[in-house]
């Protein structure tokens, strides 16, 4: 049971608020932009490298430099949407899919380009564990990712229900045309979009980089679970894809859990094809999501 | 000395231009005609290269079979395997609007990749196949197999160019283009669009697998990294949007072009400084990634553009 929980349990969870974090800007870009952003997760490579470079000039805690990588990841989404989505506006979506492809090699290359292609790990080596009652121990990443994880949520929950903006967002993603027409500034939506979620996919970014290590092909390896999440919680419901990260990470995780016998129910090696299996079927028994999302 | 080495230089590039000029064709049969999005070559490809490379193989304790048939016979049961594969996906996918099935087929194509690196009884893993054989391996040895299989190639890339044109101009390929142009009507006007959809799925996936064997023969190995989806999957997009989606002509023009393009620069980067030669894919990857931006939003319909055939007798350009 202990073993259950600290091996199984907690990093399903900490794994499970990384998808959540990439998953509510996935959400609200198809939401509100109306298309399956494939550059989310290296936009998280971008926003880790920010975290990763800044450390090197600042030798500090790389919490207290998060904030470089996200206003890193912040500009480039701002910068790729302004150059490479908004003259393809117009045209039917999948010419946006197509392109954000190829943005997502974009920031890949210049990934690898600028910061090599080889694994960078933060900081030193080993953390010792938080140990409560002699029996749970818990990686203190994973603490802090639960947590902060939880904290954005209720944040972000508040600031769309509360504030004005994040009002015009919901609105826009439930009707664009009558948002437009009852006079919303729809281009402002679109930057708190990608501001939103370009800070989220950083955070995101880093509590992954620094479970393991940071390394050029990180966010795409992410990427596919992220859909499942977005996509498991309804699309342009962001508190959905919240639940639909944890609901992923859980899945990936408890999949190699010896619940019959002694040998794990599903080889950790297939663990990544949990996540795909789970979107493919959502995708076809169930497109709409847990959360009644749309379905565009 | 120096001027047949470019001569066989040319021949690798045209060989392996001929492979993604396959893809391509079967690409432009899948979005190109029907306007059905696949994210996942690279698992059709990889699914097409371990079948024809098992089938041909000599007989091993290291994976399965080890059949020891011919090479042609080895490139139709990759054909039809693929093929099968794919049909059994599009039966699944295949009513899903072009943004989920973009992510289902990745999803596919990462089980496939999966698959093959952890069932080694199958693939023999990360190891991959040796042995594969060559056709028409008597007719020539050394460097002259090569112009051999550079022939041989080109043939089956010239037999598909007349099949998709075939398909193109045939009943099936008009029901298939006024589905791609406008779903509803073609439905109402009583075609089954969800059939010729998994169809040209099918299709498509079977010439990819067939890409994919021929890949496997001229390599003489396989294994797990040969199926790249940066190189397989992305490139043979930028390929087919660069030579016009919707053409066959174009396709094979876009893949020849856009691996030239590719062959060539690497002969630059590679008199960068050496702490640069390492980062030069890079670099080269980089550049796909603009020309694809560049394509999607100036030349949208590519180097040769679809041109449908105004009469049925009329003279195609």
């Amino acid at each position: 049971m202990i073993e259950f929980i600290n091996f199984y349990l907690v990093p399903g969870f900490a794994i499970g608020s990384v998808y959540a974090l990439g998953a509510v800007g996935i959400s609200m870009i198809f939401g509100i932009l109306r298309f399956a952003h494939f550059a989310h997760g290296d936009l998280m490579t971008v926003g880790v490298y920010g975290v990763f470079a800044a450390t090197v000039v600042f030798p500090v805690n790389p919490f207290l430099l998060v904030p470089v990588g996200m206003a890193l990841a912040i500009f480039a989404a701002l910068f790729v949407d302004k150059v490479f989505y908004q003259p393809l506006r117009k045209l039917p979506t999948i010419y946006t899919v197509i392109s954000s492809f190829g943005v997502a090699l974009i920031f890949r290359s210049l990934i690898q380009i600028i910061g090599g292609s080889e694994n960078r790990v933060f900081g030193s080596g080993i953390r010792p564990p938080l140990i409560l009652f002699d029996t749970f121990r818990l990686s203190s990443l994973h603490v802090q990712a639960v947590t902060t994880t939880a904290v954005i949520a209720v944040v972000l929950h508040i600031f769309l229900s509360k504030s004005m903006t994040g009002r015009s967002m919901r609105a826009v993603a439930d009707d664009p045309e009558l948002a437009q027409i009852s006079g919303l500034d729809t281009e402002k939506v679109v930057r708190w979009t990608w501001i939103i979620g370009a800070a989220l996919a950083a955070i995101a970014g880093v509590f992954a980089g620094l479970d393991t290590s940071a390394h050029p092909n990180l966010g795409w390896n992410l990427l596919l679970p992220m859909f499942a999440a977005a996509i498991l919680g309804g699309i342009g419901k962001p508190m959905g894809a919240m639940a639909g990260g944890f609901i992923i990470g859980l899945a990936e995780e408890l999949s190699s859990y010896h619940w019959i016998g002694e040998s794990a129910l599903i080889s950790p090696s297939y663990k990544t094809a949990v996540a795909f299996v789970i979107m493919i079927a959502l995708l076809i028994f169930k497109p709409q999501g847990l959360f009644k999302g749309r379905l565009l | 000395m120096e001027l047949t080495g470019l001569f066989f230089y040319l021949v690798s590039i045209l060989i392996a231009g001929g492979i993604y000029s396959l893809l391509c064709l079967g690409l432009n049969i899948q979005w190109g005609m029907g306007g059905v999005f696949n994210a996942g070559i690279a698992g059709f490809f990889a699914t097409g290269a371990y079948a024809s490379a098992i089938l041909t193989t000599s007989t091993s304790a290291k994976h399965i079979g080890g059949f020891d048939l011919p090479v042609l016979a080895g490139l139709l049961g990759a054909g039809i395997i693929s093929g099968c594969v794919g049909w059994a996906v599009a039966k699944i996918c295949i009513r899903l609007k072009s943004d989920y099935l973009a992510m289902a087929s990745i999803g596919i194509a990462e089980i496939l990749r999966l698959v093959i690196v952890n069932e080694s009884w199958l693939t023999n893993g990360s190891l991959g196949l040796s042995g594969v054989p060559r056709p028409f391996a008597g007719l020539a040895s050394g460097r002259t197999a090569d112009i051999v299989f550079l022939v041989f190639i080109w043939v089956i890339v010239i037999a598909v160019f007349f099949f998709s044109q075939r398909l193109y101009d045939s009943p099936w390929g008009r029901s298939l283009r006024a589905i791609r142009d406008n779903e509803q009507s073609a439905s109402a006007a009583g075609k089954d669009v969800e059939k010729f959809r998994i169809q040209t799925f099918a299709i498509g996936c079977a010439i990819m697998g067939i890409a994919g064997g021929l890949s496997a023969h001229y390599f003489r190995f396989l294994s797990p990294s040969a199926t790249d989806p940066l190189l397989v999957t992305f490139l043979v997009w930028v390929m087919l949007i660069a030579g016009g989606s919707g053409n066959n002509r174009g396709a094979i023009v876009g893949a020849l072009s856009i691996w030239f393009l590719w062959s060539v620069t690497e002969i630059f980067t590679n008199r960068l400084p050496p702490e640069w030669i390492t980062r030069s894919s890079f670099v080269r990857m980089l550049l796909v990634g603009l020309l694809l931006q560049y394509v999607l939003q100036r030349f949208r319909a590519g180097i040769i553009p679809e041109k449908a055939p105004k009469l049925r007798y009329s003279e195609e350009e």
